[in-house]
């Protein structure tokens, strides 16, 4: 085990100032598909308080990093990671971490709203059901309510919570997917550029419901959109060829990068 | 000169068409004048088709239309006198004297027939001469007069799309208006059927014993018409017993395929799966007839359960296995188009795999395994062989799988073998059942590709 307060690696940028304890830390990750290594050496602390950004050009591996956080890789066969991923101080890649346990603590919110072919509610209630959070119907109602609510969907879909999620705008169905993440109450959001399929007007929405949920729950958001990253993040990640190069404060990355490789690729010169 | 022979040379023709057609237009396609409207291939091919299909179809309804000529003209040739009066035995001198003719017999039973035969000859040899020389006529008419159309401006490339059309169409009308045929006649027969036996007996009737008296005193000489027993029995193989050996075990099988197996093991097991389909039927009925039912019977002594060699059970079994590659590949077809992010979210929920698959996947492929196993049962309930081998002739109505019952397909084969008058409602009885049969399979049919293509178009 690496020691969490001595990052390993040089390039892994510690912590900008003095923070309280990372809800999660990341150590010498590596991640190969096959015999390609898609993720090198990677080292990252995400914090409860904050909304992280992981930005970069296509196919640098910000996708692949994010599904190390909550074990997706493990749905892909070829998939194999390595390194030291931990959730509070607990190894999440360990023996005796359940995935199920685990991936209910850390969503995860996908680039294509993905809802499921089920009622609005019994997509928000899927989460709940699996994990056995709702004694009776009345709970059940409680946590669809608040989770809709949370998600700033309530008011457009209160009256109609038995027609289909697909039946939904994108927008809408967005928030949905983000009310079924919130329906389990987990402790860190993933989400893999959850504008990218959206209208203005629904990345605008999504982008103040981020403000909201932000400090209840630790969020790591993949993005392309250099603005979007400035307006809701606290911390941003620069990744470039399965590395990061640079991590920090956001503001400091905008306004001042250290790297000419984030500077080119924040200005637009690059990727 | 043999129709071989002569197909080659309108071929040839053609190639000589395409060829100069080709050299027409290269000629006025130099840069320079105006570029014309088609490119030089579509000239080619326009001249060369008009020189070969219109002297095809020719030779085509010629061999059709020329034997009754020949007949004809041989019969004009003889005095009347010399031909036997009756109509039927005028037929078979003249089958007889054409076989001869043609070398297919050597020594004919009527001795008549020695002396047409060089005259049926040498009509058949005009008549194919005549045929061919027109032919040939056609093929080059129609391509001259192509080859004088073309110029710059002629549309050679939209003509010979709409050739091309044409033909396509011309084939696909081929099957479709063969089967309008097949229907037309059973219906044909059906009516006649009805005007014998009412369709509320045949329909509603709970006694089917087809056999009618061959003389009028023998006893039953009536028959009986009621389909039900034949109905139940098909639908108690084909739908029930078969589809509850079917419907399980198709579905594990593509739930496994689909979301378990590993790529190597999926891509063996997936086109072997697919060969069960292949395995002609009748093996499925030696198997049926030879294995499963005597199994069952022994079975069924074992434990006192009253049972027939031929069992519903094992018929419906055997009939079950054949059916589960139907059932497992459309199950796998829907659940592989069920998007990969509709698994992701489910997984990304820390859904189990099987809590992801009962509850995401086979909702959302529902609608297509549903149409598979409508597919499955109508290709059920018009299977034969089985049926035959193993099922049984009884045409009891009972839910008791150890019992013999029988089918329709069964009924259809019994009424049909042997020496029939093609005039007794027990022939005709054919054609009603599988007018029935046609129309529920029918129904089945297009309800299942309704139910599909709705549920693809939700993905898509
Ligand atoms: N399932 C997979 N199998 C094999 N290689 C993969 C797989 N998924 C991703 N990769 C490869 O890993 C690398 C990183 O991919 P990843 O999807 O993480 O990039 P990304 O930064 O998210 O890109 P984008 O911004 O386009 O989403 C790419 O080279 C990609 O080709
Ligand atoms: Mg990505």
């Amino acid at each position: 085990m690496t020691d969490l307060m001595t990052p390993p690696e040089a390039e892994a940028a510690p912590a900008p100032a003095a923070a309280p304890a990372p809800k999660m830390t990341a150590r010498g990750v590596n991640v190969f598909y096959g015999n390609k290594q898609a993720i090198d050496n990677v080292s990252i602390d995400v914090f409860r308080e904050d909304v992280t950004a992981f930005i970069g050009p296509s196919g640098c591996g910000k996708s692949t990093f994010l599904r190390t956080l909550n074990r997706m890789n493990d749905t892909v066969a070829t998939a194999r990671v390595e390194g030291d991923i931990r959730l509070d101080g607990e190894d999440i890649y360990d023996r005796s971490m359940d995935v199920v346990q685990l991936r209910a603590r850390v969503g995860m919110v996908f680039q294509k709203p993905n809802p499921f072919p089920k009622s609005i509610f019994e997509n928000v209630a899927y989460g709940p059901r699996i994990h056995g959070l709702a004694e009776n119907k009345a709970e059940m109602d409680t946590i669809v309510e608040r989770s809709l609510k949370r998600a700033g969907l309530w008011d457009e879909v209160k009256d109609r919570l038995t027609d289909s999620g697909t039946a939904l705008s994108g927008g809408q169905q967005q928030r949905l997917c983000i009310a079924r993440a919130i329906a389990v109450d987990p402790e860190v959001i993933l989400m893999d550029e959850p504008c990218s399929a959206l209208d203005p007007i629904a990345t605008a929405k999504i982008e103040e419901l981020i403000h909201e949920l932000r400090g209840r729950y630790a969020i790591v958001i993949v993005t392309h959109n250099m603005q979007q990253a400035a307006r809701v993040s606290q911390r941003t990640a620069f990744f470039h060829l399965g590395s990061i190069v640079e991590y920090g404060d956001t503001s400091g990355i905008f306004t001042n990068p250290r790297e000419t490789r984030t500077k080119d690729y924040i200005t637009g010169r690059y990727g | 000169m043999s129709g071989f022979t002569i197909i080659l040379l309108i071929l040839g023709l053609g190639l000589i068409a395409w060829l100069s057609a080709r050299a027409k237009a290269m000629a006025f396609a130099t840069p320079g004048i105006a570029r014309p409207h088609s490119r030089p291939n579509y000239h080619a091919w326009y001249v060369a088709l008009a020189a070969i299909v219109p002297a095809l179809l020719f030779l085509t309804v010629w061999s059709i239309v020329s034997t009754s000529l020949i007949d004809q003209s041989m019969l004009a040739g003889i005095d009347p006198a010399n031909l036997p009066a009756d109509p039927a035995a005028r037929g078979n001198l003249l089958a007889e004297a054409r076989a001869l003719a043609n070398g297919e017999i050597a020594n004919p039973f009527n001795a008549q027939a020695r002396d047409l035969a060089p005259a049926y000859e040498s009509a058949r040899g005009f008549y194919a001469w005549t045929g061919f020389g027109i032919a040939l006529l056609i093929a080059f008419a129609a391509g001259g007069w192509a080859y004088t159309r073309l110029s710059p401006s002629f549309r050679a490339r939209t003509r010979v799309e709409r050739i091309v059309m044409g033909l396509l169409l011309a084939a696909s009308l081929v099957a479709i208006l063969t089967t309008l045929g097949i229907v037309a006649s059973v219906l044909f027969e059906s009516i006649r059927f009805f005007s014998m036996v009412s369709p509320v007996e045949f329909l509603t009737g709970l006694n089917w014993s087809p056999q009618i008296a061959i003389r009028a005193d023998q006893a039953g000489s009536s028959g009986a018409f009621g389909a039900v027993p034949l109905f139940w029995g098909t639908i108690f193989i084909g739908a029930i017993i078969a589809m509850i050996v079917a419907i399980p075990l198709g579905l594990m099988s593509a739930i496994y395929l689909t979301q378990y197996a590993r790529p190597g093991f999926r891509k063996w097991v997936k086109p072997i799966l697919e060969i069960l389909a292949g395995v002609p039927t009748v093996v499925y009925g030696y198997f049926a007839a030879l294995t499963v039912a005597p199994a069952i019977r022994d079975f069924a002594m074992m434990t006192g359960i009253p049972s027939s060699t031929e069992s519903a059970l094992a018929a419906g079994l055997v009939m079950g296995i054949m059916i589960i590659p139907f059932v497992s590949s459309m199950a796998d077809d829907s659940l592989s188009a069920v998007p990969q992010a509709m698994r992701d979210g489910s997984l990304a929920m820390g859904a189990t795999r099987s809590e992801t698959i009962k509850k995401v996947l086979v909702p959302a492929a529902l609608p297509g395994v549903i149409g598979g196993v409508m597919l499955a049962v109508s290709r059920a309930i018009g299977e034969t062989m089985i049926v035959v081998m193993a099922a049984g002739l009884a045409a009891n109505l009972t839910a008791n799988p150890f019992e013999s019952v029988t089918t329709v397909t069964t009924q259809i084969v019994q009424l049909l073998t042997g020496d029939q008058e093609f005039d007794s409602p027990k022939t005709l009885a054919a054609f009603a059942l599988g007018l029935v049969l046609f129309l529920v399979t029918l129904a089945l049919n297009i309800i299942a590709l309704r139910v599909v293509k709705k549920y693809r178009e939700a993905y898509d």
